[in-house]
């Protein structure tokens, strides 16, 4: 709201700039940077990215060691030890390193959670905005889309577009690619609904702001106060759902794994290793390590990005700054 | 308040009708057929399924379900399980999860908001930290693992029976791996709108009064931080009651949450239409019943100005 006001201050109103800390980055940004339950869990989260991703020459080259799906007929179920490094998570029941395969399937996880939350934004905040800022019919018939589509079991709506447009895709891209491009499609596709419903409510309280109004009386044009003085208002809650909608979809993601609906096999992902690693539960043997590492990783990442989505919350919502610990 | 209940009821079968469309169109268009599975059938023998279970066409079909489902409420033959019909289905599966919902639902409750509030009145202490902690990576271990890892640990220990249903004890462990998710976010719930009441002018003048903490807490304040809990509730209530999938799974219960699931796959479009419609069924009672809750806990709230929509 600052930010609008400042545009419509002449110039000599405007307070001095302060000079002092120039390398700051300025307003909630630079707080929620700053912010320490945002700094920690973000630089975990990177430290897991960057491990996963950098070491995705090696998980995918078939001649690698850590190749994602090398058997190893002497290693099966092997518990883990130092040597050599591919051994560190031991190995699961056909005698693939449970390190190769968490890191590719960490790449796999993340990459649903970030295709998902890409898709719930583009979707979400579209109609979203279309229904707070055109109001009327259009409003209400976009919410009772909404509303219906809340009412119909996620879980038919995912497998059903799995089966609709696998078969067509993989025609086009071969089947591994068909199948991961498919499952993200179709997470994503279930996880806009929130957001659409979050920023048709903000759109409704702007709406009413008397900057807004300040704005009309000026004399702007529609797209102008649209895109300079509504949209970066919505930045915010826009960012705060965005951060939460990506571990609800690898949350997703893994029980479709659960399901058989997953990513198809050989391919891991941290959901289908875990779910793998469930399997070989038995009270006669435990094969602990085929089910702590790849839940290890998943929890840690999943803390974190709650962590991070929360602490954005407490930055840009300050009503709600009793909830900060 | 009567009038909006009842004009609430009376847009129950609108909703629930558009819901079956939605529902069969999802069903009908994608690709597979109840009818092929494994084994390759003569396609005469699949035709002449077709006709017995009027599905030849998606006219046929809309022309023979829909009216017997108002004249007679009858959902018709499963198309998977022929021998069944999806109303025996329903009425032998939802009782079982209906009664570990409510099991769930319960220890959710009760556990979430005592776990919440006294994380909140004691914020930034020890039980404040565990507890988020806790929830946290409650609600970030997929549920499989959690109610696999609960059966390993009650198999490990022979202090719970392990499997199947019937009898009381056999409740618990399903019962509580069922109701951890929601626990966990009814906890972090509580204590978030907790932590908003807790500084709230009313509160210091009750205290201010004289009233002791227990009471100023338990009763003052839980009133209002129950709102948010109460909202969540009623999709989480509605779900919860019609089975999980994952916890029927595991344990082994014969209850309604696995025909979602595997009547999807099974393309058994009979049997999806009648699930899909008893969860709706369900959603849309609790969520009246969050309402008119809503407006007893906290007579502001005045839910006939939602009328208008």
């Amino acid at each position: 709201m600052t930010y609008a006001i400042e545009q419509l201050a002449p110039a000599a109103l405007r307070p001095p700039e302060p000079r002092e800390a120039p390398v700051e980055l300025p307003g909630v940004w630079g707080q929620a940077l700053r912010s320490r339950r945002v700094i920690v869990p973000g630089a975990i989260l990177l430290a897991v990215f960057l491990l996963c991703s950098l070491t995705l020459p090696m998980t995918l080259r078939p001649s690698s060691a850590f190749y994602y799906d090398k058997q190893n007929n002497n290693a099966v179920r092997q518990a883990p030890k130092i040597r050599p490094v591919e051994a560190w998570l031991g190995y699961d029941v056909l005698g693939r390193s449970i390190l190769a395969r968490s890191l590719l399937g960490g790449m796999i996880s993340m990459a649903v959670g970030v295709a998902a939350a890409a898709i719930s934004v583009v979707l979400g905040v579209g109609v979203g905005l279309l229904a707070g800022y055109r109001g009327g019919w259009v409003d209400s018939l976009l919410m009772r889309v909404v509303d219906i589509l809340y009412g119909l079991p996620y879980i038919l709506l995912v497998i059903l577009f799995k089966i609709a447009f696998e078969g067509p895709l993989t025609r086009w891209l071969g089947s591994a690619q068909a199948n991961l491009v498919v499952l993200f499609a179709a997470i994503g596709l279930v996880s806009w609904l929130t957001m659409s419903r979050v920023v048709r409510g903000q759109v409704l309280q702007l709406r009413g702001q008397p900057f807004i109004e300040a704005c009309r009386a000026m004399g702007l044009n529609e797209s102008r106060i649209f895109l300079r003085h509504i949209l970066p208002n919505l930045v915010g809650p826009i960012t705060v759902y965005a951060t939460l909608i990506v571990p609800s979809a690898i949350l997703q993601e893994s029980f479709l794994s659960f399901l058989g609906v997953g990513v198809n096999p050989p391919m891991p992902s941290w959901g289908s290793l875990a779910s793998d690693g469930v399997a070989q539960l038995s009270p006669v043997k435990f094969y602990w390590w085929t089910l702590l590492f790849p839940c290890a990783l998943l929890v840690v990442t999943l803390v974190c990005l709650n962590f991070i989505g929360d602490g954005l919350r407490d930055v840009f919502d300050p009503k709600r700054e009793a909830a900060k610990i | 308040m009567h009038k909006v209940i009842l004009y609430r009821l009376l847009q129950f079968p609108l909703v629930l009708a558009v819901i079956y469309l939605l529902t069969f169109l999802l069903a009908w268009v994608a690709p597979g057929n109840p009818f092929v599975n494994e084994r390759t059938l003569d396609p005469l023998v699949v035709e002449s399924l077709q006709k017995r279970f009027h599905a030849e066409s998606a006219a046929k079909f809309l022309a023979y379900y829909p009216y017997n489902i108002l004249l007679h409420g009858d959902f018709g033959p499963s198309m998977q399980y022929k021998e069944w019909t999806v109303n025996d289905i329903i009425k032998s599966a939802l009782p079982i999860s209906v009664t570990l919902g409510l099991v769930a639902v319960t220890i959710a409750v009760f556990v979430g908001v005592f776990v919440g509030t006294l994380a909140a009145v004691r914020r930034g202490g020890v039980l404040d930290w565990s507890s988020l902690s806790i929830t946290l990576v409650g609600i970030s271990l997929p549920s499989f693992v959690t109610a696999a890892v609960l059966l390993m640990l009650a198999a490990a220990t022979r202090a719970l029976p392990v499997g199947g249903w019937g009898t009381l004890s056999g409740m618990i462990l399903p019962g509580f791996a069922l109701s951890l998710a929601p626990m966990a976010y009814i906890a972090r719930l509580t204590r978030v709108s907790m932590l908003d009441v807790l500084g709230s002018d009313y509160i210091r003048t009750a205290r201010a009064k004289g009233l002791s903490k227990r009471v100023v807490v338990w009763k003052h304040c839980l009133r209002n931080a129950f709102l948010p809990v109460l909202s969540y509730l009623g999709p989480a209530a509605a779900t919860t009651l019609t089975g999980s999938f994952v916890v029927e799974k595991v344990f082994n219960i014969p209850g309604l949450g696995q025909h979602f699931v595997n009547s999807v796959l099974n393309r058994d479009r009979t049997l999806i239409l009648g699930v899909v419609m008893v969860e709706s069924a369900f959603l849309l009672s609790f969520n009246l019943l969050v309402d008119v809750a809503y407006s007893w806990l906290d007579p502001r709230i005045d839910i006939t100005a939602k009328v208008g929509g």
